[in-house]
């Protein structure tokens, strides 16, 4: 049992979070939220070359330097303590998590993509009647000749403007709910026919409306097997929510670091408020939340190649503790912070704003108690 | 024990309903709607304000000689609960219900003629000037300067959190005239032209991410500002006294009425949202235990206000029991916040800046997601101020620790 990082990788992480103290300060980060295209290329470049984190993760028949999810939980709880914009997850640990799975030409041009800055994945998946379930897709795939013809609505693609390429769960065969039928399809962004209409979100970052009106796809551009997509989506997508789940860590550590500090600095009735019982407690419950939402997602991140079941339940459990911890720590922050913590100039609220986003993002708490339901009802026949 | 209402309450009720049907039109209701932070802009609010004045009914807790409608508690109660249960604007409580009141206790003749008939009017808008950078929840420990120099005071100083001050005529003004005895005996309360010259307001806008010059707070600056000590209220050192008055006075603001109204906003997003098996959220056996569980607790908190209010005689104030009231109602209000965010889901995400664009006629695209999606979020942020503003949640357990416990 080790919940330890190894020195290569502790090195990994004061790298990264020396390049983001400096790159991604509160106020630069909100010149890049507030400027045109929202993000910075040239971050996503140094991720890329001067920090070589991109490839970090990927395996090593791909080109990268063969890590794992431990090299995830490192990036991304970085990457939640700074508010990076950049979409490392769905590049890296979706995109990359794919195509380490199925292998060969693609995944190694893409991958070579990755590693070098060049790719950058937006993940198309909800849809306008969907809520959190992975199968509910409306969007058609139809085969023609050498090509698919998508078309379809994609709703909310967080990244999308950032994008080189999207992938794209599209139905291409069965009914809505069925859960198979269902093909991964990696598109090129600027394929004639894809319509999108670009937005911020609440969070800071940019999502896109995309339709997709009778588009030509190449054949080439199917991920694994056709109408068997979500068996292949389903191991990296608990890989996908455990790394969430870290950048979660990051920004809760990073809001009672921030609400500590205040409350030590802020003085009223002539004393500071940290001298406050009520506060202190409350800041220690905060404490409690981080501590048991992060090391249950650290035990995720070790169960992933455990059985589908054990990895599932996993990375479920984390979510949902990660889920119940960002609120308590969200709005304990913003309530110690007093009018400061509602306040747009001060970063706390920033960061809360994130944390109300990541609740949700991949499945709600509820979502995820009954997945873990699901999987766990095997147990409960046995009593 | 009796919860029914008088046929003559009963037909008031009525009256106020129809009335309302009438006067709510369709754009304030839809701005209302789209409101990331519970307020209409300027124009809207003057809008429903004179409405109401032209009823009678701007001011219900003033007394009649000065223009209040002159009605029983309960009948400040149902009035209130309709407007509530029909998710009217609210009033704009500076002018009518904090600065008046305190004009009418403490102001002398000439100032009540001056000042209440234009602020029942809604032709002042009044700002507060009470917070300070350094003085929130110990607020008596406020230092902004008002110097006596011949027939005026100077005043220096900052004022923080001000609500509304960019579209405010008048401030009503907590300032400190003596550095002599306890703090709270220097205090004075005094009333500010916005145009006096020397006076700058910052923006500070919250994480409902408003519109340029739709924000709801401000920090007001003051530098050499000269206000003639003819808008002294009272007597120098009386401030204090003056803004204790405003805690006493409170007759009671229900919540009830307005959780309720919320809540149904809430089921009715539910029933349009989509839950994971393709049927609707509504119907989600999750979610609906948690709606279900709020609605009862929203049915409490109403109860327990009912029974203060109906406990009360006219004239009296409610005490310590308007902490207990203000706590429970704005966490109450806060709990359905998160619903909503939890029903809308990720559709509540895309960051919509200009809420007003198609009710006012200025949206060049269609959004993106459903149309009741945009103000959510935003709200659910703007309310994490419902248990800061007033006096923090912290410091109403205190009160109600000290008064009501005896602890």
């Amino acid at each position: 049992m080790d919940f330890q990082f190894s020195d290569e990788q502790q090195m990994l992480r004061d790298m990264l979070e020396r390049y983001l103290d400096e790159q991604y300060a509160f106020d630069k980060r909100m010149a890049a939220v507030t400027s045109a295209p929202g993000w910075r290329p040239e971050c996503w470049q140094a991720f890329a070359s001067e920090l070589g984190i991109l490839a970090a993760a990927l395996p090593e028949s791909l080109g990268g330097l063969g890590g794992s999810a431990t090299e995830h939980l490192i990036v991304m709880e970085a990457f939640g303590r700074a508010l990076v914009l950049e979409p490392y997850l769905s590049t890296v640990v979706l995109g990359g998590g794919l195509l380490a799975r199925i292998g060969g030409d693609i995944a190694a041009r893409i991958a070579s993509g990755i590693a070098s800055g060049d790719v950058r994945i937006a993940w198309a998946q909800s849809e306008t009647q969907s809520r959190y379930c992975l199968h509910d897709i409306q969007t058609r795939a139809r085969r023609d000749g050498d090509s698919y013809v998508l078309s379809g609505h994609k709703t909310v693609v967080l990244g999308a403007p950032w994008a080189t390429h999207l992938l794209v769960s599209v139905r291409t065969a069965g009914e809505r709910l069925d859960r198979e039928g269902i093909s991964l399809l990696l598109v090129d962004r600027n394929t004639v026919g894809i319509r999108t209409q670009d937005c911020p979100t609440v969070d800071g970052g940019r999502a896109a409306e995309v339709w997709f009106d009778d588009v030509r796809i190449p054949t080439a551009a199917l991920l694994g097997t056709q109408d068997h997509g979500l068996e292949l989506l389903e191991p990296v997508f608990d890989e996908v929510v455990v790394a969430l789940c870290a950048e979660a860590v990051g920004v809760m550590r990073k809001m009672l670091a921030d609400t500590v500090a205040y409350a030590k600095e802020r003085t009223q009735f002539g004393v500071p408020i940290a001298s406050f019982q009520a506060l202190q407690h409350r800041m220690v419950d905060m404490h409690l939340h981080i501590e048991q939402a992060s090391a249950l997602t650290w035990l995720a991140a070790m169960k992933l190649d455990a059985s589908p079941r054990e990895r599932s339940m996993a990375a479920s459990a984390a979510k949902v503790r990660i889920g119940k911890a960002l609120r308590a720590v969200g709005q304990g922050a913003v309530q110690i912070h007093g009018g400061m913590g509602i306040a747009e100039e001060l970063a706390v609220g920033h960061y809360f704003r994130r944390a109300t986003v990541i609740e949700q993002q991949f499945g709600s708490v509820d979502h995820h108690v009954r997945r873990y339901d699901a999987l766990a009802g095997e147990v409960c026949h046995e009593y | 024990m009796n919860i029914d209402y008088s046929a003559q309450e009963q037909r008031f009720r009525e009256e106020v309903r129809t009335w309302i049907a009438e006067a709510y039109d369709t754009e304030l209701r839809e701005m209302m709607v789209q409101s990331k932070n519970g307020f209409l802009d300027k124009e809207g609010q003057r809008r429903w304000q004179k409405k109401l004045h032209a009823r009678g009914w701007a001011a219900p807790d003033w007394p009649a000689e000065h223009g209040g409608p002159g009605w029983t508690p309960t009948q400040r109660y149902l009035f209130q609960a309709e407007i509530a249960a029909a998710g009217c604007p609210p009033i704009s409580p500076m002018g009518i219900k904090m600065v008046a009141p305190v004009i009418m206790r403490f102001g002398s003749d000439a100032q009540k003629a001056r000042f209440l008939p234009p602020t029942l009017a809604s032709d002042i808008f009044w700002c507060q000037g009470y917070s300070e950078p350094g003085s929130g929840s110990d607020l008596s420990s406020l230092q902004m300067k008002a110097e006596r120099d011949g027939e005026h005071y100077v005043l220096n100083g900052s004022k923080i959190w001000t609500t509304h001050a960019q579209w405010a005529d008048w401030m009503f003004c907590l300032v400190r005239t003596s550095r002599d005895g306890r703090k709270q005996a220097g205090i004075s309360f005094l009333l500010v032209d916005m145009t006096t010259p020397g006076i700058s307001i910052d923006s500070l806008p919250l994480l409902d991410g408003p519109m340029p010059g739709e924000q709801e707070v401000n920090q007001v600056f003051f530098e050499d500002v000269r206000v003639p000590v003819d808008n002294l209220i009272g007597e120098e050192g009386q401030g204090w006294a003056c803004a204790k008055y405003l805690l006493e006075f409170e007759r009671g603001n229900a919540y009830g009425p307005s959780l309720r109204y919320q809540l149904d906003k809430v089921r009715q997003i539910a029933a349009k949202q989509p839950a994971d098996d393709g049927g609707r959220l509504l119907d989600d056996a999750d979610f609906r235990r948690r709606l279900l569980e709020l609605e009862i607790q929203v049915e409490a908190v109403n109860a327990a206000e009912l029974r203060i209010f109906s406990g009360i005689s006219s004239g009296t104030s409610i005490g310590a029991a308007s902490s207990m009231i203000k706590l429970a109602g704005t966490e109450t209000k806060q709990l359905i916040s998160e619903l909503a965010v939890e029903a809308v889901g990720p559709q509540g995400w895309p960051f919509i800046r200009d809420t007003w664009a198609e009710v006012q006629g200025r949206a060049t695209e269609p959004r993106p997601g459903p149309d009741y999606a945009g103000a959510l979020l935003p709200r659910y942020f703007n309310y994490r101020k419902t248990s800061i503003y007033g006096g923090t949640s912290e410091i109403q357990r205190n009160i109600i620790a000290k008064q009501v416990l005896g602890l």
